[in-house]
């Protein structure tokens, strides 16, 4: 088993104001996607939830900019930690997230054992 | 109650509370003697008993001879320290024999013994059988088929685990303040394992098991009225315990034989039981920590409700998320799957099954098995006769093969 990285990545920007419910319905996904890594017994580290309306990035020579958001549309909303077989599992598992669901993607990363 | 039911029952009740006071008097370099003044209480009790009537109250005879003995063993030492000790030094000092059977001091000592037992140098298992031993009166026999053990590993088990009180030279005492909450984790642990061992025990002797879970309640509830160990897991773990018992006559038919929860007569649901459960769970409603017991008994809890709503399964589909977030176990793992095939739909329920590949558990095919009744029937049955391999119990053999023969 070996531990992969899951990067959740969506034009949060672009997308319309959620009504309560479907904020809800949305979090119930999410629960219930990730209770299902659990089930599995394949949670390593169930990660966090990014602030998506905030960011800075600190560039070489005292350069620092509100966000990625100027050059690439999407963001980084979250993040969590599986162990897999392989990433053939790693990507059975992340085609369940529901971020794909409302256009985002999901990159999934090998950790690194050094 | 006859002699050969009130024994028994007297002997779950009382022997830990004779042991727990003897022990707190002699010291744990004396156990063996406190347990051996017990067991022989309960000698002399069956003899006497037998051969008279039952004395009118019991458990004030029990403590009585219990009473006796002790101070006959106490004279013994005494006569045995003034003959020989007292020729080596000539400072005699004469003790006092006073056996204090007094409720506060036995409910102390019974509390101080649980704390004893849980002791961190003593390994999980071995607290689990001192326990078993000590505070629920189990004969090694049926500690060893608690385990799925034999005679000579439990008996040495417990040998090193008293070894080890001693070693340690730990006292039938309370831990300080700041140990309490550390302890108390394996103390309800302990307390949880004795109630499932009469809830979900094989033993088709209803009397023991439901001793044995009301023991555990007992236990708990000394617990509660202690105010160092009152913390909010412990009442949850209390109103979980009163929920479950609260299905004990309608879960177990008149042969000994389990009824399955959707089978149960509800009527039969004892409603005192559950508003005591109810009133625990509001009690463990303060703070800020969830344990896995909160969980559990808020799962418990919609499982005393007999509207079968969507919304129900979605509170306990959120619950199971969030307790295996907490903990991964195999049987959450499996009931979180059944509630998401009442909370969302079967075929949801049957894709995520089908991930799990807990190929050894024959809960995990009776699951299956389950999920694909209605819409699968071939499956359905394929499931149920892996499940039907795999069963260890002939109760369980039987609730598959009705479920086979229902499919038709």
């Amino acid at each position: 088993m070996e531990n992969y990285l899951l990067v959740y990545r969506a034009e949060y920007s672009a997308m319309p104001k959620a009504t309560p419910e479907q904020a809800e319905a949305m979090t119930k996904r999410w629960m219930d996607w990730i209770a299902g890594i659990n089930s599995q017994n394949k949670l390593v580290d169930r990660g966090n939830r990014l602030e998506n309306t905030t960011g800075k990035v600190v560039k070489p020579n005292n350069v620092v900019t509100n966000g990625p958001f100027a050059e690439i549309k999407e963001s980084i909303g979250g993040y969590s930690i599986i162990k897999a077989k392989s990433y053939i599992e790693a990507m059975e598992i992340a085609k369940g997230c529901p971020i794909l669901s409302v256009g985002g993607n999901v990159e999934i990363r090998e950790v690194s054992k050094l | 109650m006859n002699n050969t039911e009130l024994i028994p029952h007297l002997f779950r009740t009382e022997y830990r509370k004779i042991v727990s006071v003897l022990c707190k008097r002699f010291g744990f370099e004396q156990i063996e003697i406190a347990e051996d003044i017990a067991s022989e209480t309960f000698l002399t009790a069956y003899q006497v008993w037998s051969l008279n009537s039952i004395p009118p109250n019991p458990v004030a005879w029990l403590y009585n001879v219990a009473k006796n003995k002790a101070k006959n063993q106490l004279q013994r030492n005494h006569l045995f320290n003034s003959k020989i000790a007292a020729e080596l030094k000539n400072n005699l000092v004469v003790t006092e024999v006073e056996i204090d059977l007094s409720p506060k001091n036995i409910n102390d000592s019974q509390l101080q013994m649980m704390f004893a037992i849980c002791h961190p140098s003593i390994p999980a298992e071995a607290q689990i059988g001192l326990s078993l031993r000590i505070l629920c009166g189990f004969g090694i026999e049926e500690i060893a088929d608690a385990f799925l053990s034999n005679k000579e590993t439990i008996n040495k088990r417990l040998f090193r685990a008293k070894e080890k009180l001693r070693d340690e030279k730990i006292k039938i005492e309370f831990p300080h303040e700041t140990e309490i909450n550390k302890r108390l984790e394996t103390v309800l642990i302990t307390i949880y394992l004795l109630f499932t061992e009469g809830y979900y025990s094989v033993s088709q002797n209803t009397l023991i098991r439901k001793d044995l879970c009301f023991e555990a309640i007992r236990l708990c509830n000394m617990l509660v009225e202690n105010e160092a160990t009152n913390k909010p897991q412990v009442n949850a773990l209390l109103s979980l315990m009163y929920f479950h018992a609260s299905r004990f006559d309608a879960r177990i038919d008149k042969n000994g034989e389990p009824v399955l929860y959707e089978e149960q007569n509800t009527n039969l649901w004892d409603t005192d039981l559950i508003s005591k459960g109810a009133y625990f769970l509001n009690l463990s409603a303060i703070g800020n920590k969830i344990s896995k017991y909160h969980l559990e008994a808020a799962i418990a809890y919609y499982n005393t409700q007999k509207e079968d709503t969507k919304q129900k399964w979605e509170n306990i589909l959120q619950l199971y998320n969030q307790l295996l977030q907490l903990e991964y176990s195999p049987i959450a793992a499996l009931n979180r799957t059944f509630a998401l095939s009442r909370a969302n739909s079967k075929e949801e329920a049957i894709h995520e099954a089908e991930k799990l590949k807990l190929t050894t558990n024959h809960f995990y095919f009776m699951l299956l098995g389950e999920l694909y009744t209605t819409i699968d029937t071939k499956k359905a049955k394929l499931n149920f006769n892996k499940a039907l391999v795999l069963a260890k119990t002939t109760s369980d053999k039987k609730a598959i093969q009705n479920k086979i023969s229902k499919l038709g």
